[in-house]
Parts: structure tokens; sequence; C-alpha cells
């Protein structure tokens, strides 16, 4: 998940060890006995990282390179494997509920990400005011909803918004609102699970700007202040522009988040009204576990991964190309 | 660790400066009340009978009652469910812990032959989804390893994390040097350098990354219904999905009891080590 923010390190952290160690090292590997003494001499730590390597080799490059045979294969689970060469991929690009399902995730992505990112923006800078007691109360009634299982939150949601018995319709019938079909309208549904991620990942995105804020020397505002500016210019002159990558950070998460959410759908809305809510996970799950189309949910998996891809390389560079 | 803890106070402004004060505690206060409502909800309907839950007219429970807690242990067995819960996410948080701290160590202290590769190789296996290997990981969990109904395919297959690599590695590398030179005179092996030394003094990264990772276990959902199907394996997040109301309607009066029993021990790990919490969540973003 954190591997946008681990780029930037990999250079910074990894490149002053490598040309230390060709120098130390003396020329390149000379001879086969040569690298055996340095592989005895390194036993250690390459012992260390074995289990990692071992593990992934195992759960993680056997299934992807399974998958891409598999994709390629009608196939049932158990029985012989059919080939059927690239018609599972033929098949999905006709497939109106995956497509569907990925359209969902765009349109949640921009009801609830924007706001959301925005909303932790402010929220951090509130939170990093001087003046502010109990930060560290206020910081965890924020960030409380974090720890909590989605499928106990989407209940609580559920209930909250159920439209004959929730308290959301009661409240708003007092001020003589008529009911809103929170979960049972297209568009409403959407809206009340954006509210819901709203909910359940605003504190841990305030958490990561307040982080990166904190690395702003407070100076840079306090002289803009001296100088007349006033707190919103600040904010929107200082603070944004200087947190520039950590905002991009975030963002980066939600969409990789967006288009991986299963629990929450699931359990709030089903996918429904009429697949309005339905995510590509809940579709590559369906197509894994109850039609149980190993072959096409692989393929599946493989266009649903080349996609995050592109989207999020296409969201980067357009960020990077502004900066210029 | 503690970066996020506090900044510095800013000298008093003139009481000219009341506003903003009072815009940020009420924009604070509303905030922090659409957080926590959920959670007060949940409580309070957990105390009330099912009827008084779907006419939704009282705030407080006119009649409490704790009979919902009483029929989600009697009718699904809630005792267990908790204990396969914990058992998988302790095992599993303590087996990646260990494996990530070794991994680290060595990514952290050590040049060897291939560092900068499979430091790269490691980091770029993040950005696989789950989704991609999901499928084939069900078939070898079912065909070759028969861990179906096991504990099993939640703790092994991510036992060593590159994520926790990565965040021990950090940690590790700010510690001194000359610690690990003076045992090494002294004719220790690396190994018992490793738990003797290294391990007691990144007991507060430990911290951290443990708590991300039982939390992530405990509320984990998507993998757990691929691989648990008898109801005697199920762990807390499963057994509330799998609670029955009335016909065709949702039993939100046991389900918000289970909420409410699936939340309090995520609370009190989180009320007494907030701090490591919020500080493990930050180490992969800022200084990275």
């Amino acid at each position: 998940m954190r591997s946008t923010s681990s780029q930037p390190d990999l250079s910074k952290g990894t490149s002053p060890a490598a040309p230390a160690k060709w120098a130390a090292g003396g020329a390149r590997p000379r001879q086969a006995r040569g690298l055996v003494a340095r592989l005895w001499s390194a036993r250690w730590p390459l012992l260390f990282v074995s289990p990692f390597f071992l593990l992934f080799a195992a759960f993680g490059v056997y299934p992807i390179i399974f998958s891409l045979w598999l994709s390629l294969h009608s196939w049932k689970g158990v029985g012989e494997m059919q080939f059927v060469g690239l018609d599972n991929y033929g098949l999905l690009f006709r497939d109106g509920p995956f497509w569907n399902s990925m359209l969902n995730s765009l349109i949640l992505f921009f009801i609830y990400v924007p706001v959301m990112t925005f909303l932790a923006v402010v929220l951090a800078s509130l939170l990093n005011a001087g003046f502010l007691k109990l930060q560290g109360l206020w910081r965890a009634l924020i960030f409380v909803p974090y720890i909590t299982s989605m499928v106990a939150s989407g209940y609580t949601f559920k209930l909250i918004f159920d439209q004959r018995a929730g308290i959301a319709n009661h409240t708003l019938a007092i001020f003589g609102v008529s009911p809103v079909p929170w979960l049972d309208d297209v568009w409403w549904a959407r809206i009340t699970l954006g509210i819901m991620m709203v909910w359940a990942w605003l504190g841990y995105n305030t958490v990561i700007m307040l982080a990166g804020m904190q690395t702003i020397p407070n100076e840079l505002g306090e002289a803009a202040r001296v100088d007349g500016a006033t707190r919103t210019q600040v904010f929107f002159r200082i603070t944004v522009p200087l947190l520039r990558p950590v905002i991009i950070f975030a963002v980066t998460l939600s969409i990789i988040g967006t288009f991986q959410m299963y629990t929450e759908p699931v359990i709030l809305t089903g996918g429904g009204p009429i697949r309005a809510t339905e995510t590509p996970m809940m579709q590559i799950f369906g197509n894994t576990f109850a039609a149980l189309k190993f072959g096409y949910a692989s393929a599946m998996s493989y266009v649903y991964f080349g996609i995050i891809v592109i989207v999020t390389l296409a969201q980067l560079r357009l960020v990077t190309r502004k900066e210029g | 660790m503690a970066r996020v803890a506090r900044t510095a106070p800013a000298a008093p402004r003139g009481t000219l400066d009341l506003v903003p004060k009072i815009v940020t505690y009420s924009a604070l206060i509303m905030i922090s009340a659409f957080m926590v409502f959920p959670f007060v909800w949940m409580l309070v309907s957990s105390f009330k009978p099912f009827e008084e839950i779907f006419s939704g007219t009282t705030f407080l429970p006119k009649n409490p009652t704790v009979k919902n807690y009483v029929s989600l242990f009697e009718q699904s067995d809630a005792l267990r469910k908790i204990w396969n819960s914990f058992f998988i996410a302790f095992t599993s948080t303590a087996l990646s812990v260990f494996l990530c701290a070794l991994g680290g160590y060595a990514f952290a202290k050590f040049k060897f032959p291939g560092h900068g590769f499979l430091f790269s190789f490691m980091l770029a296996s993040m950005a696989i989804p789950f989704a991609v290997v999901m499928v084939p990981l069900f078939i070898m969990m079912r065909n070759y390893f028969h861990w179906i109904d096991t504990p099993l395919p939640l703790i092994v297959p991510g036992a060593a994390n590159a994520f926790g690599i990565f965040f021990m590695r950090q940690y590790m590398s700010t510690l001194p040097d000359e610690l690990l030179d003076a045992a090494r005179v002294d004719g220790a092996s690396e190994f018992r350098i490793f738990m003797g030394i290294v391990l007691p003094i990144s007991i507060p990264a430990l911290v951290s990354l443990g708590i991300i990772f039982f939390m992530s276990s405990w509320n984990n959902f998507l993998w757990p219904t691929a691989v648990l199907r008898s109801a005697d394996q199920q762990t807390v997040p499963l057994m509330l999905r799998g609670l029955q109301g009335p016909p065709g309607r949702t039993a939100f009066d046991v389900l918000m009891a289970g909420s409410v029993v699936s939340l309090l021990p995520m609370l009190a790990i989180f009320l007494v080590l907030q701090r490591y919490l919020i500080g493990g969540i930050t180490t992969g973003s800022v200084k990275g």
C-alpha cells in the first residue's frame, strides 16, 4: 500500500550502500571462488532476509504466474483445465457488470476523495494550531474509526441510514424533510457509501497530513502573518503548496483503496441497488467463489490490475506536469 | 516516532485572535461528533429490544436489556469465534513482526551481494494488489496444502511482509553501529546479537508494527471469507456477517451487540498504545 511513499526513499536509502560495497570489494566479482567467499561472509544477512524471499516466491511470484496461466484456461477448480487462449479476455471486454463496477469505483472516487482530502488538510491545520489544547484527544476522536472493523461500522451505518427506522431520516423528519432513500436509490446509495468512506478514512488522512505539516517550519507561516497575511492566505499560499507531496501521496493511496474496496459495499448495500455500488473486487470475488470461474476471474484480476496501474500513473503524471 | 505528538506553542497573540479559536474549536467539536456518533449509536442500540430499534423514536433505550448480548453468545458461539480471531491475530502478528525485524535488520545494517536489487524487488512487490494473487492462492490453499478451514492461510502467506521489513529498516538504520561492533568483538554470533541487543532496543518499532498487523488481522474480512468455511473456524467479522434476523430483516439488535464486542479489544489497544499506532502509520508516509 505504501509503495508510492517508498519509491523516493529507495534511491536515498540504497544507492549510497551500493557504491560503498563495490568500493570495499575492490574490482567487480573476479572468480567463482571470490563470489562464494563473498556469499559465505554475507551468510547471516542473507539468512535473515531469506524468509521474506522464500515466502514471496511461494505465495507471491508463483501465484502471479499461475494466475496468468489460469487466465488462458477454462477451469471450475476440479478436473481437467481446458485451454481457451485469449477467450476469457475477449469475453471480459463485453462483460457489462465488470465495466460497470470499474465505473462505480471511478464515480465513488470523485464523490468522496476530493471532499475527504480537503477536509483532512483543513483538519490537520486546525490540529496544528499553536493555541490548541488537548491536541492528542482531538486527534484520537477523529482517528478512532480507523481501528474499527468495517463489518461492524458497515452494519451501524446501515442502521443509521435505514429508510424507515434510521435515525438519519427520523432527525430530518423533525425539520419536515421527507424520508431520503439513503440506501435504496442509485445515487443516494453511492453518496451514503461515500459518507461512510469519509467517516472511516478522514482520521487516517488527517494524521498523515498532520505529520507532513509538522515538517514545515512554523516560522514560515508566522513571518507571513507578521507581514499582514490572513490565516486563509497562509493556508492556501504556504501550507497547501508545501504539503503537496504528502497530498499527492494520500490521493494515490485513496485511488488504490477505492479500487480495492470490498467490505464496505458488501455490508452496507450488498452492491445494490441495481449494481450501483458494486465494486471490481466484488466482481472478482463472485466470479471466483460463487461462479467458480477460476480462469475467467484470473483474467479479470489481470485487467483490473492493469487499469489500477494506468490510473495511478496517469494521476501522478498529471500532478507532476502541473508542477512545471 | 513521537514526531506527531507536539508542536511548539506559538507566542500568545492579542484577544483579537479569539475568532480563530472559536472557529477552530467549533469545527473540531462538529467533526468529532460526526466521528463518535456511530459508536454511540452502536452502543445504545445494542441495549434496545429489536422492536425499539426499528421504531427508532428514542435516543436512549426505553427498556434497556442485555438480551442482545446473551443471544449473541448463545446463538453464535461467540466465545469460540473471539478466540479464533485472537489466536489468528496474535500468531500472525508475532510471526510477522519477528520476520520483518530480521529482514529489516539485515537491510539496515549489512552490506551483502544483491542488497540493492533485493531491496528494490521487495519494495516493488508492495504494488501488487491482493486481487491478483487471490484466485491462485485459494487454489494452492485448497488443492496443494489442504489448509482450507484452518488458520494457516491467514498466518503463513503474509508472514514476511514487505511493508513491515521496510518499516523496520527505517527504524533500525538509526541504531548505533558501535553497540553492534562491541558485541562482535566479544564474539557473539550475529543471531545472538539480533536476539539479545537489536530486538530489545527496537521495542517501540516492534510495538508500532505489531499494532498495525494485529489490527488488520482482527478486522480482516475478504480473505477469511474465502478460506474459513465451517462455523466453528470463523472469526468475529464473519460471525457478524452470519447473524440472522427475523425473515427478510437484518438482525440489528444482535448485530449491534456483536459490533460492540468486536470493537472492544481494538479500542483497549488503541487507548493504551495510541502513540505507537499513529507513529507507525506516519513513518511510511512522511519519513519515506
